[in-house]
């Protein structure tokens, strides 16, 4: 018998997601915007893995190994863009590439 | 109760490097402790009993992800975060208390029932049990995922191989005079 309530896994999520949305908004650094969204990914998967145990139910997993897939397509685009702004912009900070089109 | 105090290592580990990732003003740094919630959370995957998935956490995002991170960072040489308003330094502190009260208390009382029912011990989480699932019931969109990442590193190239540049001096352009640029596509 293990002895972790399900739930000590569930607030945990909430915090690591919690704490995800205060970088995304917070910090100004594309770079850090990003490991932010990446901090709010891992914490839905953490709950994911929480109801697939719960529910004894193998979906939920799969479903995670979904998310990492997306996350890492999304990672790999996203960090090419960022890499294209930098080269164009000589600039990461948010504030400074608010414009769409100039 | 081994599993208890293994729960609250890791969970305060990636709170921890969780909140050093959003407020270390070096990016690198950042990235760092982000590797360390990523392998906290490997742990906690492990006990969950799903050992597939935290191997594969680990050799994903700490492995792969976290290197491109890096590899971006020192590539850009991005400089440490400077702030500008002092008001917004203090602020930032009580936005973090109250998201973190707030989804916290979201946790705890969204998900009361929670409280009595406890890890189960499963094989759920094995390789075996997933590779079933992902190559049975799952193969279409476990097709479909490899597309997607074709198709992401693609566009990654696409990005990383067009040039770009900007025709004028963006910066010093007179006040009411637009720059101009340019997509030179190769």
């Amino acid at each position: 018998m293990h002895a972790v309530p399900i739930n000590h896994f569930l607030i945990l999520a909430a915090i690591l997601f919690g704490l995800g949305v205060v970088g995304v908004v917070s910090r100004r650094n594309a770079i850090v915007i990003f490991m932010s969204i990446e901090l709010m990914l891992n914490a839905v998967n953490l709950t994911f893995i929480s109801f697939s145990n719960y529910l004894n139910d193998i979906e939920g997993q799969i479903f995670v190994f979904m998310v990492m897939v997306v996350a890492a397509a999304e990672v790999a685009v996203g960090l090419a863009i960022i890499v294209a702004i930098f080269r164009l912009r000589e600039t990461v900070h948010v504030d400074d590439i608010k414009l769409l089109k100039w | 109760m081994v599993e208890l105090i293994l729960f609250w290592i890791f969970a305060l580990l990636a709170v921890g490097g969780a909140f050093g990732v959003v407020v270390h003003p070096n990016p690198a740094k950042s990235a760092l402790l982000l590797v360390l919630t990523f392998f906290a959370l490997a742990g906690e995957y492990v006990l969950l009993m799903a050992h597939f998935i935290a191997i594969v956490h680990v050799a994903v995002y700490a492995g792969a992800i976290m290197v491109l991170f890096l590899f971006v960072i020192m590539l850009l040489n991005v400089p440490e975060e400077t702030r500008t308003s002092r008001l917004w330094g203090i602020m930032r502190y009580a936005g973090f208390t109250l998201a973190i009260l707030l989804f916290a208390e979201i946790g705890y009382f969204g998900f009361k029932g929670f409280q009595t029912a406890y890890v189960q011990e499963t094989d759920l989480g094995t390789v075996e049990r997933i590779g079933q699932a992902l190559f049975s019931k799952y193969v279409l969109p476990f097709e479909i995922a490899s597309i997607l990442l074709l198709v992401a590193m693609l566009g990654a190239l696409y990005l990383s191989k067009r040039k770009l540049e900007i025709v004028g001096d963006g910066k010093t352009a007179p006040a009411g005079k637009k720059t101009e640029e340019v997509l030179v596509e190769e």
